[in-house]
């Protein structure tokens, strides 16, 4: 179960915003690492949505999920660019790594310098095979 | 010693924070500016106007003494600075992105007060003169959207400004936020003043950290500059769709990023069922240059009813990626042979796609095209957000037509049914197609009620029908642009490369 204080601040923090959804339920995943069942009840009591409304835009996103992740996550750039830079012969290099779990992502934006990978917020470039090994060591 | 290093994305990315701490240790004073947009030299650094990239910490000792074999010479005349003709991007690599002063002393707000000189009407008369189109994709003249916001009922007004740039092989946007947000929260500050707005929000995708960190910081240190003006920073949440402008409206009042219906158009109808000025980021970014030089001077440049300059982006397989603002007219083949200078890899481009996921695939044939709305149009393809990603010969079609349908089918919002279903569909013959197989009718399909079905099994070419069918079906019956354009990846990647689809290819003379 989430903190209930924690919860509650941050209900409050966007009590006045318009449209506060979105916001709450961000920083509710980043508080948290997933939003609960019992988070979004709490939301959609302080909202005035119906539980479905809230699960509905919860389960809609891809930044959201409903269960905290169990192993480091690598977000690997899997987009047109990258795949022009051969990003699909480094992914099936790495399909067997289970200690990390590498997540394609629809572009990070630096599409000259692929294969791109993100790790939390931090960015990494020009990725070749060794180079994504170290970054997987780096993160476990 | 001043030394001047990018902090953008891309140039972290690249390891410019080493580069930067190399410099610091050796006793330089390192300023952390916007970046050049020569993507394969970063990380750059600039010294009393030299450059010297791509660096790494190693690399820094022979900087400073004079040896290096990194060195470019003065940046500014490097060609492809030179060739360039910077309006939205003419502080690119010049000044540090969140410092109020750098942008005042460099012809900041200059726009916005002229357009507070000369008021409301005034203001969206020199836009509308300006011939600017909305740079998001679609097109649509700025002026007369916001004409319409302005002559909407008074009531509460809105400006969203589209800052989810989810296609790849674009990140003008991002460099605009991250290298010149103030040129942004100015853009948006005119536009609520010209339409008469109080409110702005920056819906801005999170796999932008940075940018969002930086629109942030700049809208906080601008406040008082652009009041009674507000704007807030929103974060979208993973989902490509909302670049789509109902859809991002939709996600801003915390909905599911589900696609409306047009019309109501969101200029009438739009944020809160208000009238909503919604615009991408480099139309917004373009508007204070139109104002502080005029709407006649932004239009004397470009090409055709596409007026003034695009910032393109050139990347994927490309030697010399980065971003080249210049004016509409120039043509593919000039953008990717000679300012690109051909593939990273060495290799012959086969094709490159212009526009993002939902682009078409345009074959060396193609190259004589001039970059402009109505020339891609005409040729079955779209410039969109103006990213190109170049392909070099190893790239096979037919897989990069199943991922458009497969790409399409992740990201669908499910609204209408072509594009939810029609994806889906698409991937499963795509992959008939690549395994060359055929199908037998199946059991549903020979029960004896189900008269119109077919029973003779489908060949190849049967399948080929099939996907343009589907094709045809999803472009004319798709809600938005996404199930809309899927098809040109699709259907370009079926005219030009037949023989990566298991079909006769294409002779010389019909490729011509």
């Amino acid at each position: 179960m989430a903190d209930p204080t924690e919860l509650d601040r941050i209900l409050a923090l966007h009590a006045t915003r318009e449209g506060p959804l979105l916001p709450i339920l961000h920083d509710v995943q980043a508080a948290f690492g997933h939003v609960t069942e019992d988070a979004e009840r709490a939301i959609a009591l302080a909202l005035n949505l119906s539980r479905a409304e809230v699960h509905g835009v919860v389960s809609f996103y891809h930044d959201f999920h409903d269960e905290p992740h169990t192993r480091p996550v690598i977000k690997l750039c899997r987009a047109e660019s990258c795949q022009a830079r051969g990003v699909e012969a480094l992914a099936a290099q790495f399909a067997g790594e289970t200690r990390v779990s590498i997540e394609p992502i629809y572009c990070l934006g630096l599409c000259t310098v692929g294969p791109n990978a993100m790790v939390g917020d931090a960015v990494h470039a020009r990725l070749t095979p060794a180079r994504l090994s170290a970054l997987v060591e780096s993160v476990l | 010693m001043i030394v001047r290093i990018s902090d953008d994305a891309l140039a972290l990315a690249c390891g410019a924070d080493d580069v930067a701490r190399a410099f610091a240790v050796a006793g330089c004073t390192v300023e952390r500016v916007s970046s050049w947009g020569m993507h394969w030299l970063e990380p750059l650094a600039e010294i009393d106007g030299r450059g010297f990239g791509p660096l790494t910490a190693a690399d820094v000792a022979a900087v400073l003494d004079g040896t290096s074999s990194l060195a470019i010479g003065p940046i500014a005349g490097h060609p492809f600075i030179a060739r360039q003709q910077r309006l939205t991007f003419e502080r690119a690599g010049k000044t540090r992105p969140t410092n109020l002063d750098d942008y005042a002393a460099t012809g900041g707000w200059a726009g916005l007060n002229r357009a507070r000189e000369l008021g409301a009407e005034a203001t969206i008369a020199e836009v509308t003169a300006s011939g600017l189109r909305g740079r998001g994709g679609a097109g649509f003249p700025a002026g007369i959207k916001w004409t319409t916001v302005a002559k909407a009922a008074p009531t509460r007004k809105y400006v969203v400004c589209n800052a989810d740039e989810g296609d790849s092989a674009t990140f003008a946007d991002r460099m605009v936020m991250e290298g010149d947000p103030f040129l942004l929260i100015e853009g948006m500050a005119i536009a609520g003043f010209a339409v008469g707005a109080q409110q702005g929000y920056v819906y801005i995708r999170s796999e932008y950290p940075h940018a969002i960190a930086k629109m942030r910081a700049a809208v906080e240190r601008s406040a008082a500059i652009i009041a009674p003006f507000r704007i807030e920073v929103r974060v979208g949440a993973g989902a490509y769709v909302c670049g789509e402008e109902t859809s991002l409206l939709n996600s801003l009042e915390g909905k599911r990023g589900e696609v409306r219906a047009k019309p109501p158009l969101p200029a009438l109808e739009g944020l809160f069922g208000k009238p909503t000025v919604v615009n991408n980021v480099l139309t917004l970014a373009a508007v204070p240059w139109v104002m502080a030089h005029g709407g006649a001077a932004y239009a004397d440049i470009g090409f055709g009813r596409s007026r003034g300059t695009m910032p393109i982006q050139i990347a994927g397989n490309v030697r010399h990626g980065g971003l080249f603002e210049v004016g509409f007219g120039i043509t593919l083949g000039e953008l990717v042979d000679d300012i690109g200078g051909g593939t990273d890899s060495g290799r012959p481009v086969r094709a490159v796609q212009v526009g993002g996921p939902l682009g078409a695939y345009h074959p060396r044939a193609d190259f004589h095209l001039p970059f402009d709305y109505e020339s891609f149009a005409a040729a079955d393809g779209l410039i969109g957000h103006a990213g190109i990603s170049v392909f070099d010969d190893t790239a096979d079609f037919s897989s990069q037509a199943r991922f458009a349908m497969e790409f399409c089918s992740v990201e669908s919002c499910g609204k209408c049914t072509p594009c939810r279903i029609g994806s889906t569909r698409g991937v499963e013959v795509i992959d008939r197609i690549r395994a060359r197989s055929g199908r037998a009718a199946d059991r549903v399909e020979t029960l004896p009620q189900m008269h119109n079905a077919r029973k003779a099994p489908r060949s190849l070419a049967d399948d080929v029908d099939l996907l343009t069918d589907l094709c045809e079906t999803m472009k004319f019956g798709s809600l938005c642009a996404l199930g809309g354009f899927t098809p040109y990846p699709v259907l370009s990647a079926l005219r030009h490369f037949p023989e990566d689809f298991g079909m006769p290819a294409l002779t010389e003379e019909a490729a011509e």
